[in-house]
């Protein structure tokens, strides 16, 4: 639904073919286009005005190079500009307090705290061998207690033992005192839901902060959060001293402008993000990325990260090895699904592309997507070892037995062997055509989404 | 919510319970286009500022151009007051969101009849499948709670908590990972074969641009067909009122999977102005059957138009 700014700005500025400074008129004109990205983006308003205002001194008057349009021109300023509003890379925590360094965990209702309380024992544990005890204070959802304990559990990280009856001041002072006695180094409060209204429960939580003292408090908010995420960080600032924000659920589809609208009006850092349900699934800030994703452009630098993150480098050279001698079977072909899927899918990797509109729907039309990587790798599972080094036993009877084996349908069988067919057939030429050359004769289709392609792997 | 407050709620009915809802989140709109009219002609700038204010309540820039329009075309010009000017865009507002104030239709003919409630994460599902079972127990229904949310940690504890606030029973498996259509299956034929009147499936939380999870959605849905082609009877997202913008991915996606029917709004008792509903109203028009005010089990009001767009500009 949404335009990417690229796009928006070019098209206003198509009829400038005039090179040079930028006039005000041009500004005037590209910024106004700025101003519709950022709110469809959901920063906030205020937020966007004083942003606006801000990129256009920056603006006028700013030479134009002679490789660029007026429209990149102005996306520059703008990304840089957004850039350096939303702050540091990737700051760190301040845990180097007497021990065990207590960190609070705030924030609406259902925005995360518990889950990423969780993440962030483990993070600490696995960079920096920080033992950890988590403590759930909420006395008031359902089984709020129960999800910290069973998340505990799957991470390795103590959690205090519940006591029933006791309030969140009291559960903080004793989780304190445990991790004092019990020498560990970090304590984190979960706390519970509360809205930034809400007087008597917004006291509750400056007093557990009055108790505690902790070394960080953050704020977790929801990555999806509209115009309402500068009175929520406000009056959040406002009645905590918030250290720094954790933005979850990143790996939505959501433009992201709460992160810049939290970070304008509190000023505080954006720490970490929020990436998945699962526990590891806690990353450290990059505003380039978000800045990106802000503006419709897509987050190459956290493609690019998570691609070397991913990519078994190993597993990379053995696969180069085997094409190189045209010798790739099945196997490979199911090891590089697998890749794909561990890379997130489809779905996460597309939301970190540029211009994913127009492939996505090229991608839906084919429909290539995770059900599909997730078919055809049960297809090749269903295979035995033999058919997988060579496919050319694969007769009627046993694409059958395949297909009703892997719950597909032998159409699906045909067209995945059809792939693989031109996929080897390619492979063969490789030697001549090296690996981009080959990539880009393959017919559309041909290519499973899995397959290494030069830039990424 | 204070526990005072909450009664006082409760004693001065609908109206002034919705709007004390919605007071923190009107204060600030009504604030803002306050001090944009004050009585003067109505002219492009002041227009301009008004589509901002409307863009700040999260009505989305679309939503907020067409109304300001509207609004031109009545009274560009003259002479308006603060408010006139609120008036004629709650009266909008109002006309948009008329034909999706919809409550919940229960049919008898089905027996029982499946609700299917989904939505991403922590919009407050499974918090609304208790405030919903708690309203159908008041009216004498028989209800059964499916916990259909296997993954998330303590999600079972939770709807069981919900189902003995409720006074119903909660069909769930210990295990966690374990198959929620298969058990949306087995609850569904153990509530036929006693005579359940209402079955409320709780499904996890998913971001809608998880195809996979979106695919297992799709199967919970479509194993209920297989006990009655007509199931599940209602469909219902679940919406955060903090959310911005991306309510409009996730109602198309959402849609696209199970043929959403209706939409719950929740966390009004916020600050959230939930303006988003105005443009979900024109492009998708789903009933609205409820609207989530706080955490307490009786925190659930249907969702009246007029009441909404004028407490939404400050209106009483
Ligand atoms: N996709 C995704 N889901 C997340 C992320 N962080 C948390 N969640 C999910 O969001 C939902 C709510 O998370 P919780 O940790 O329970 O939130 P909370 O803030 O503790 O909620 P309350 O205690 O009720 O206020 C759960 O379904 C989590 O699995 C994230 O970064 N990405
Ligand atoms: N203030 C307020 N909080 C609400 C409302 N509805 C739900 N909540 C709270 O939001 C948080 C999340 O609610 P849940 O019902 O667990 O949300 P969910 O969608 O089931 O979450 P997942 O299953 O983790 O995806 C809880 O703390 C609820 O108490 C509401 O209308 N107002
Ligand atoms: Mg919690
Ligand atoms: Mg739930």
């Amino acid at each position: 639904m949404f335009d990417s700014l690229t796009n928006r700005l070019n098209a206003a500025f198509e009829r400038l073919t005039r090179r040079g400074a930028l006039s005000e008129a041009d500004v005037t004109e590209g910024l106004r286009e700025v101003r519709v990205a950022l709110l469809e983006a959901d920063v906030a308003l205020s937020v966007v005005k004083d942003f606006v205002a801000q990129v256009k001194e920056k603006a006028i008057g700013a030479e134009v190079l002679r490789s660029v349009t007026p429209g990149q021109q102005i996306i520059k300023l703008v990304h840089d500009h957004l850039v350096e509003m939303l702050g540091e890379d990737e700051s760190e925590f301040e845990l180097a307090v007497e021990p065990p360094a207590v960190i609070l965990m705030a924030g609406l209702q259902g925005s995360g705290k518990t889950t990423t309380s969780a993440k962030l024992a483990l993070r600490l544990l696995r960079q920096r061998k920080s033992r950890c005890l988590l403590a759930s204070l909420d006395t008031r959802r359902p089984a709020a207690m129960e999800q910290l304990a069973v998340l505990g559990k799957q991470a390795g990280i103590d959690v205090l033992p519940i006591v029933a009856g006791q309030n969140a001041i009291a559960i903080a002072k004793r989780a304190h005192e445990t991790a004092r006695l019990e020498g560990y180094d970090v304590v984190i409060l979960d706390t519970a839901g509360r809205l930034h209204v809400d007087e008597e429960l917004m006291d509750e939580v400056a007093a557990v902060h009055a108790a505690t003292r902790p070394a960080e408090t953050l704020l977790v908010a929801d990555a999806l959060t509209g115009q309402d995420a500068v009175n929520v960080a406000r009056q959040f600032k406002a009645r905590l001293p918030v250290t720094g924000i954790v933005l979850t659920r990143i790996d939505g589809d959501g433009r992201g402008g709460a992160a810049l609208s939290m970070r304008a009006v509190t000023g505080c850092p954006i720490k970490l993000i929020g990436v998945g349900e699962k526990l590891d699934a806690l990353e450290a800030f990059h505003p380039a990325g978000i800045a990106s994703r802000i503006l419709g452009m897509g987050d190459i630098v956290s493609l690019v990260e998570k691609a070397q993150a991913t990519v078994d480098h190993k597993e990379a050279e053995r696969l180069a090895a085997k094409v190189q001698k045209g010798a790739f079977d099945l196997d490979d072909l199911a090891k590089q699904i697998q890749q794909m899927k561990k890379m997130g899918g489809m779905d996460g990797l597309m939301g970190l592309l540029p211009g994913v509109g127009k492939v996505k729907k090229q991608l839906a039309a084919a429909k290539v997507d995770d059900s599909m990587l997730a078919r055809q790798l049960a297809i090749i599972q269903s295979m035995t070892k033999a058919e997988r080094r060579n496919p050319k036993v694969l007769n009627g009877s046993r694409r059958r037995r395949i297909a009703s084996g892997s719950g597909t349908t032998i159409q699906e069988v045909n067209r995945l062997l059809k792939q693989f067919q031109q996929m080897s057939d390619m492979v063969k030429k490789v030697g001549k055509m090296g690996m981009k050359g080959m990539l880009r004769g393959l017919p559309a289709g041909a290519l499973p989404p899995g397959f290494p392609r030069g830039g990424l792997s | 919510m204070s526990q005072s407050a909450e009664k006082a709620g409760r004693k001065s009915g609908f109206f002034a319970r919705l709007k004390a809802g919605l007071a923190k989140t009107a204060q600030g709109l009504s604030d803002s286009i306050g001090a944009i009219i004050t009585g003067r002609t109505l002219d492009r700038a002041m227009l301009d500022q008004l589509e901002e204010a409307l863009i700040s309540a999260d009505l989305g820039l679309a939503t907020a151009e067409e109304l300001v329009e509207a609004l031109a075309k009545q009274k560009l010009g003259r002479e308006v007051s603060d408010e006139e000017v609120r008036g004629a865009l709650a009266g909008e507002i109002a006309r948009i969101l008329l034909p999706v104030a919809r409550p919940l239709a229960l049919d008898p003919a089905n027996k029982p009849h499946v609700i299917l409630v989904a939505g991403v994460n922590g919009t407050g599902k499974t918090t609304t499948i208790g405030k919903l079972a708690h309203q159908m127990r008041a009216e004498g229904r028989s209800v059964m709670l499916v916990a259909g949310d296997t993954f998330r940690a303590a999600a079972v504890e939770q709807l069981k908590i919900w189902g003995q606030r409720a006074d119903c029973a909660v069909i769930a498996r210990a295990e966690t990972g374990a198959d929620a259509a298969g058990l949306a299956f087995d609850a569904f034929a153990e509530a036929k074969a006693k005579g359940t009147e209402v079955l409320i499936i709780d499904t996890a939380g998913r971001l809608q641009n998880k195809a996979h999870l979106m695919d297992e959605l799709k199967k919970i849905d479509r194993v209920l067909k297989k006990l009655d082609p007509s199931a599940p009877h209602t469909r219902l997202l679940v919406l955060d009122a903090t959310t911005g913008q991306n309510a409009h991915n996730q109602v198309e996606v959402f849609k696209e999977a199970v043929k959403i029917d209706g939409l719950v709004m929740t966390k009004l008792d916020g600050t959230a102005k939930g303006g988003v509903v105005v443009a979900l109203a024109k492009r998708f028009g789903l009933p609205i059957v409820a609207i989530g005010v706080g955490e307490a089990i009786d925190d659930l009001r249907p969702f009246e138009a007029e009441a909404f767009s004028r407490a939404l500009l400050g209106l009483s």
